[in-house]
């Protein structure tokens, strides 16, 4: 080493003396705290007002350090849960795992980075969007398109193409093993879809099931709510993925396809000892029920699994109900309906056909030959339209109709009678399916179709599902929307056209239905035969007079109390359209809840 | 005379995490010595077992405390060949930027930290404040100082902020100037010169017996055997750099060689940013679904990265589910860490200790993992 060097070196480091020194002073921490940057990764925020309370950051959380906490200020909000997530700082690695895959996008870290306090239990907090101090610090690290761990975009399920219309196959070609797993992997398990089901369907757990390959254990959880699988694999309003918590940034999970997964692809031994596995031996009594459609069906399901001996009582010759006679055949298959009603026969229950209660037997009948008695009647009649020439014979409904479609493609009765050119009143679920259901018919009859369509709500707000719409103008009905009928022209004894005129509004100032029309805006649509689906409603015949005095009905619902029962007949309960409607799934947890009712009510009765 | 027991660790200034190494001595010199592991065991390879693909992210970066991101490379690595997915192009550049980064960062602590062992503090001043510095830019890419979580299965987290790139460049014009003076003052210093030169010798034939990797092994035998040349992984082999090396391993060298490896690391970071493309995606999914169903096919795989000390693998296996089902890490300071001290720390003074610890590179939680 150079000893000159050595010597005078040290003088060098004088120049250090003038820099500025990079440390933060004492007395600045608290005071003026150097500045974050932009991304820091600091304490948590959570907008309240977006928080779903589905708990994803809870279980993505390496650490544990995420508690869903019960606030039990919050309302109850659909598709929200009254949870929030508190932290424990005691945990947290602050790697912000939980913001990235929140859903809602409600979490964030601030800014903020201090904290000092004597008492343990302040690491341990409840955030929102001011954070841990109230001091609405800057938003430090947010999830953005490249940090997203969620997969936000569903898989689409396929449709026959539009050559479909030609026949009544299936439309929907259903998921492959492929794509069902990768839709159920989507899912973060929260449970919002549960709390909006009315049967309350265990979805995210057979949804899990999809997932670890284990279909039996899937049916398993379709069957403890829903013994309609099939049906509602297929045809359910799933009003679960109205709510899913991907559809806030995303789209919502195909938990109706998933379902459709399941029934289709479990063989047929595992399916069955799934479905049957909480049946018991028939020893507690005997539940009549009537009416076989889907309320009535669940009712006696889970009668069945409670140990009690069921009849349904059914007016026509197949058992069923809306699903049998309803739902056209390219949406639900009769062999979809055969397996859940299959099903249900395995399970024990009697079905007593072509037997309508009221005509044949007496509701009084049943109640000394049953210790109790489910109604089920749904809303099996056509509400008429008594538009001008609705009398015309070629003027037909949408029940009867579709009840005739079905029996033709079983073989049992000839094909209905359409016309080459029809037009339908009616913008719901069940005049597209009258529609598409014509379009099909005249398709096999003429090799081409002609139907239009007439329904009072334009386009964009038609209460019928959007799949509905978009399908059946690509099959090729015209609709005329924000018309309403105003007369069937007849000429020379036949159906010339159905005269519509624009609608100005729907509902008048109470907001009660009462449609306002432009009478000057008209125009005839061409059709020779006309059909009406404007609406159902339900038929009370089987009620005797002391029963119609006291049981209150309104809207053409009665009124019942817990379990659909009757307050002054309790050995009576109701359930789907007939007490609360308007869907299948409705149905089969009314149905169910009936179940438990009258289990309880025999058993208080018996003891 | 008598032999005397003496601890180093777990709680000295003078030792590297929580390790302790008991001595059993004969006046200043070590007789026989014996490593103390398992202070900072929280059994990570256990707990990744129970961890989603993702949730590892927060274990991981604390295998080995100041030099996360070897860490989060390796794992992403291994689970991307697992994944059988090939990452975007800037990703890999990105990558390349950051364990760059770090490696700088770890040579300036590493530099600093020989004040411990020698008194020098001085040195630790400097060149952890320099350090801290850059631990500026890595809070302004990924929010946090220490624990970056930001190399990730499918690419890196984020994009880089607007300006980062300026920003490192000139981190990068300001150690040109101020390595230098650590040069000046660490590496001239008459202090580190007496304790350094000619002692901690690490010779080939203890490279060879032990397995020790990095800068020990390249300064004892004079190859250039650096996985970044040898079996590149990211861009490596797009960049121009060298390795340098020595054929006389004392503690001196081993520090020079680290100055020299930080110019190198710099030259990579300038010709990463030249190269980088400014657009383009950044990662891409490893599984469909959420994070909380990810999967991974099952298999094994090794990958390694080149970390400061060496080495630094992961061997993982999974059976196809959305948790590892085994990951064992080869810590880069196993070697001499753990084989190293019981064997060759014995003949050395009670001073010298910690300064074999230090100069050998040794990072104890990953032996204890």
């Amino acid at each position: 080493m150079n000893k000159e060097k050595s010597i005078f070196s040290p003088i060098k480091a004088w120049k250090y003396l003038l820099r500025k020194p990079i440390t933060v002073l004492k007395k600045d921490i608290f005071d003026k705290p150097r500045e974050a940057s932009l991304r820091y990764r600091g304490f948590h925020q959570n907008d309240w007002e977006k928080c779903l309370g589905c708990g994803t950051c809870s279980k993505i959380c390496p650490t544990n350090a995420i508690t869903m906490i019960e606030v039990s200020t919050l309302e109850d909000k659909e598709g929200y849960k009254n949870e929030r997530p508190a932290f424990d700082y005691g945990r947290c690695t602050f790697c912000a795992i939980c913001v990235d895959i929140c859903p809602s996008d409600s979490l964030a870290m601030s800014r903020e980075y201090l904290h000092v306090s004597k008492d343990a239990d302040t690491f341990y907090f409840l955030p929102d969007s001011t954070g841990i101090h109230g001091d609405s610090f800057a938003k430090g690290y947010v999830r953005d398109s490249d940090s997203e761990l969620l997969d936000l975009t569903r898989y689409e399920m396929e449709l026959e193409p539009v050559g479909r219309k030609t026949s009544f196959m299936e439309i929907v070609k259903g998921y492959s093993l492929e794509r069902a797993l990768a839709e159920s992997a989507r899912c973060v398990e929260c449970g919002i879809c549960t709390d909006a089901c009315p049967a309350k369907m265990n979805i995210p757990e057979y949804i899990k099931s999809i997932w670890e390959g284990d279909m039996k254990g899937a049916v398993e959880y379709l069957y403890k709510t829903n013994p309609l699988a099939n049906v509602c694999g297929r045809i359910c309003t799933h009003m679960c993925e109205g709510v899913c918590a991907l559809g806030h940034r995303g789209e919502a999970i195909s938990i109706r396809w998933l379902k459709r997964f399941i029934v289709d692809n479990t063989p047929m031994d595992e399916y069955e000892e799934a479905a049957l596995s909480t049946v018991t031996e028939a020893v507690n009594g005997k539940v009549a029920i009537v009416g076989s459609g889907p309320s009535g069906l669940s009712c006696g399901y889970y009668l069945r699994t409670l140990g009690y001996e069921v009849d349904i009582y059914e007016e026509r010759a197949l058992p069923g109900g809306v699903i049998r006679y309803g739902g056209p055949e390219y949406r639900l298959p009769e062999k979809s309906v055969l397996k859940d009603i299959g099903m249900i026969e395995k399970a024990g229950v009697n079905f007593i056909t072509n037997t309508k209660v009221g005509r044949d037997i007496s509701l009084d009948e049943l109640q000394t030959k049953y210790d109790a008695v489910f109604l089920g009647t749904g809303f099996s009649l056509s509400r008429p339209l008594k538009i001008p020439g609705y009398e015309h014979k070629d003027v037909g409904y949408a029940i009867p109709f579709l009840a005739e479609t079905r029996d033709y493609l079983r073989e049992t009765s000839d094909m209905p009678d359409v016309h080459e050119k029809a037009v339908v009143i009616g913008g719901g679920n069940v005049a597209f399916d009258v529609g598409r259901t014509l379009v099909r018919l005249q398709q096999v009859k003429y090799g081409a179709d002609f139907v239009s369509m007439a329904a009072l709500e334009h386009r964009d707000i038609l209460p019928c599902d959007i799949e509905e719409l978009e399908e059946g103008e690509e099959e090729g009905i015209r609709g005329h929307f924000g018309y309403g009928p105003a007369e069937i022209l007849i000429e020379d004894g036949k159906i010339s056209g159905l005269r519509v005129k624009k609608v100005i509004s729907i509902f008048d100032e109470d907001k009660r239905f009462n449609p306002k029309y432009d009478e000057t805006d008209t125009f005839v649509i061409e059709a020779t035969q006309v059909f009406i689906a404007t609406g159902q409603m339900p038929e009370y015949a089987f009620f005797n007079e002391t029963m119609l005095e006291e049981i209150e009905i309104a809207k053409g619902q009665v009124k019942v109390g817990k379990y659909g029962q009757f307050n002054k007949f309790p050995w009576l309960f109701a359930g789907g359209d007939i007490v609360q409607g308007p869907d299948i799934i409705t149905g089969v947890a009314n149905g169910h809840d009936a179940a438990e009712g009258i289990d309880i009510y025999i058993r208080a009765k018996n003891n | 005379m008598n032999e005397v027991k003496l601890f180093l660790g777990p709680q000295h200034p003078g030792m590297h995490g929580n390790y302790s190494v008991h001595m059993y001595v004969d006046g200043d010199i070590i007789k026989k010595a014996r490593p103390t592991p398992g202070f900072l065991h929280r059994g990570f390879e256990k707990l990744m077992e129970r961890r989603y693909w993702m949730g590892n992210l927060a274990l991981i970066p604390r295998i080995c405390v100041p030099e996360p991101d070897t860490n989060e490379m390796v794992y992403a690595m291994g689970v991307e060949a697992l994944a059988n997915i090939e990452i975007p192009e800037k990703a890999h550049w990105i990558r390349m930027l950051v364990l760059e980064m770090a490696r700088v960062a770890i040579h300036l602590m590493s530099l600093g930290s020989i004040g411990g062992p020698t008194g020098l503090y001085t040195a630790t001043y400097w060149a952890i404040a320099q350090r801290d510095l850059l631990l500026d830019l890595f809070e302004e890419l990924c929010g946090a100082r220490i624990y970056h979580m930001y190399i990730v299965p499918g690419g890196v987290r984020k994009d880089l902020p607007e300006g980062f790139t300026d920003k490192v460049l000139a981190m990068m014009d300001e150690l040109d100037e101020k390595i230098p003076e650590y040069e000046d003052l660490i590496l001239k210093h008459p202090v580190i010169h007496a304790r350094t030169k000619d002692n901690i010798l690490l010779p080939a034939e203890v490279v060879w017996e032990l397995g020790v990797t990095g800068i020990g092994m390249r300064s004892a035998v004079g190859k250039e055997y650096d996985l970044r040349k040898v079996k590149p992984y990211a861009y490596y082999d797009k960049v121009d750099f060298e390795v340098p090396t020595a054929t006389y391993s004392d503690a001196l060298t081993r520090l020079n060689l680290k100055v020299r490896e930080l110019y190198q690391s710099m030259r990579i970071i300038r010709q990463v940013i030249d190269k980088m493309p400014s657009k383009g995606a950044v990662n891409v999914p490893v599984s469909t679904g959420s994070a909380l169903r990810w999967t991974v096919p099952a298999g094994m795989v090794y990958s390694a990265v080149e970390s400061s000390r060496g080495e630094y693998g992961y061997f993982i296996v999974s059976d196809g589910k959305e948790m590892p089902y085994r990951i064992a890490v080869r810590g880069a300071s196993y070697p001499q860490g753990l084989l190293g001290i019981e064997k060759y720390l014995k003949g050395h003074r009670i001073d010298d200790a910690s300064l074999w610890m230090d100069s050998m590179g040794v990072c104890t939680p990953e032996i204890d993992r």
